[in-house]
């Protein structure tokens, strides 16, 4: 026993894998929370409102200029609404299946965290993917597999309230993510069609997509797989207009209405950590990644384009969490059986189509 | 009379799409966004109040400081809620405004009937109560919410008169008292 925590304290991986799993944690959480104040801030002025602009904390109040920007921007409100989740009391409703309902949220969670760890997000001046694991290079099928996964939590949350309106959240939120993953998987097969030849190494590689993409961005090669993978994620990470599980106008509050406190916290960073993941996924794969404009080359090898790459990255990814939340607050919700329609009678028909489309125009032309 | 058909059009595949209906949508949201915020902070910042508000009533006073109200009773029966109790009291024969003879002893409204209905304003013959600017109305109880003599006078201050009704009432009186003996 002494052995082995000698070896677990002197092993420097176990360290390692220790620190990026907290990095992707304390990443997700803050850009989660920050999301959760854009949303906010978003909804506020698209409705002519103001947004969040009193919270403050009397050391930061006291810098002059700065505390005054930072509360009238509501930058400590995530800090307050984080607090609030902690300290609320965890109540455990007595009609519940306990286990089930208390490991629902951390299944919701997990997938959200682990494809993180997974996401490449720039490149090193060495020519290695930037990424939480230096397997970066396992590519989309992996992230796919284990970002659906979330549904599970949701299925489960719906399943142990014991109760009908999250139930019927999460039969919706199974049927939706049954639907949609379909056309979403087409979709993004044409581009992994375009951009490895046939005996090439990690043919599925992110990374290898991001350096095809090194001229035009594949967006501009492929609009119609892009437009269904678009409304593939926001039907994914269950966002309006397709927010079935939870459509808090018919069904409560869907499939966390039962749920209160840091559990419903929980749901609501893996709700926002499936945004980022569905962000991440569409730049990279189809808005170049890296990359920061069309046709315009990288800046050598060096440190400050690496840098610029990751900047570009993340100013894509905001402009990204963006548009969701400009999306959510300018259409209604889709009705339960047009959300079915657009799913399998236009989405999957578009994407089996475009894919036909493509390849029988790389197999006729040879071009790639 | 001429029966004219009016087509109905099926929707078209771009309609059917429901895409350029999104984008306009979200060119709307967007000019919405960039449109400043018309939210009135209100502690901070508090509405412009219009002259002709009804807001609390209030008693007022004359310019000479003189109490205007005659306690007549009529805003008191007028009062669909009850919300008016006036005690009539005399004015003191030595006082300077002695010829008014009558100004309320105690004058009660509860705020807590009240409707801002400013029917007593419009009912009272002497100007004296007035529904003006003040909307915030709160207290810690029940009592505090009854607005009694002191607090009207307090909140009404003085409002600026044409009349002079009792002014020229004394002076009237005086000019016969002098030429008729």
């Amino acid at each position: 026993m002494e052995a082995l925590l000698h070896d677990l304290l002197l092993n420097q991986a176990w360290y390692f894998t220790a620190a990026r799993g907290l990095t992707a944690i304390i990443i997700l959480m803050s850009i989660a929370a920050y999301a959760v104040l854009l949303e906010r801030k978003a909804s506020a002025w698209i409705q002519g409102r103001i947004g969040p602009n009193r919270t403050n904390h009397p050391l930061i109040a006291w810098i002059p200029g700065l505390g005054t920007f930072l509360m009238k921007g509501g930058f400590i409100q995530p800090a307050a609404d984080g607090l609030k989740f902690l300290f609320k009391e965890d109540a455990l409703p007595g009609h519940v299946r306990k286990t089930y309902y208390v490991l629902a949220p951390i299944i919701a969670l997990a997938p959200a965290l682990v494809v993180l760890i997974m996401l490449p997000f720039g490149k090193l001046p060495t020519g290695e993917a930037i990424s939480l694991t230096q397997h970066a290079d396992v590519g989309v099928l992996f992230m796919f597999a284990v970002s659906s996964l979330g549904v599970y939590g949701i299925a489960l949350a719906g399943w142990s309230a014991n109760s009908k309106f999250p139930f019927l959240g999460a039969v919706r939120g199974s049927a939706q993510l049954i639907s949609y993953e379909l056309a979403m998987g087409l979709s993004v097969l044409t581009v992994f069609l375009a951009a490895s030849a046939p005996g090439q190494d990690h043919g599925l590689s992110l990374v290898s997509i991001v350096d095809a993409q090194n001229g035009a961005w594949n967006i501009l090669y492929h609009p119609v797989a892009a437009l269904v993978f678009l409304i593939c994620i926001f039907a994914e990470t269950n966002r309006h207009p397709f927010d079935m599980p939870e459509s808090e106008t018919d069904l409560v509050g869907g499939f966390h209405t039962e749920y209160g406190a840091f559990k419903f916290g929980l749901f609501f960073v893996a709700e926002y950590g499936h945004m980022i993941i569905g962000s991440s996924l569409f730049i990279l794969m189809f808005l170049g990644g890296w990359h920061i404009l069309p046709w315009v080359p990288t800046l050598g090898t060096g440190v400050v384009a690496s840098l610029l790459g990751v900047a570009a990255f993340f100013a894509k990814l905001c402009f990204f969490l963006f548009f969701f939340v400009w999306v959510r607050w300018t259409i209604p919700r889709f009705r339960y059986d047009q959300v079915m329609r657009i799913g399998w009678r236009v989405l999957l028909p578009i994407a089996v189509l475009n894919l036909i489309a493509y390849f029988l125009y790389y197999a006729l032309t040879g071009a790639r | 009379m001429a029966i004219k058909v009016v087509e109905r059009r099926p929707l078209t595949l771009a309609e059917r799409s429901y895409l350029p209906q999104i984008i306009a949508g979200l060119k709307v949201t967007w000019d919405n966004m960039v449109r400043p915020a018309v939210t009135l902070q209100y502690p901070d910042e508090r509405p412009a109040i219009p002259t002709n508000y009804r807001g609390v009533p209030t008693l007022v006073m004359d310019p000479n400081g003189r109490e205007k109200c005659v306690s007549c009773q009529l805003c008191e029966f007028v009062c669909p809620p009850k919300a008016i109790r006036i005690t009539p009291g005399e004015i003191a024969a030595t006082a300077e405004n002695a010829h008014v003879e009558k100004a309320p002893k105690e004058f009660e409204i509860n705020m807590l009937r009240c409707i801002y209905c400013g029917l007593c304003q419009e009912v009272c013959p002497e100007e004296a109560i007035w529904l003006q600017s003040q909307y915030s109305m709160t207290g810690t109880s029940r009592e505090s919410m009854v607005n009694n003599k002191a607090k009207l006078y307090e909140l009404g201050g003085t409002l600026p008169d044409g009349h002079h009704k009792w002014d020229k009432k004394k002076e009237e009186a005086e000019r016969q008292a002098h030429e008729g003996h």
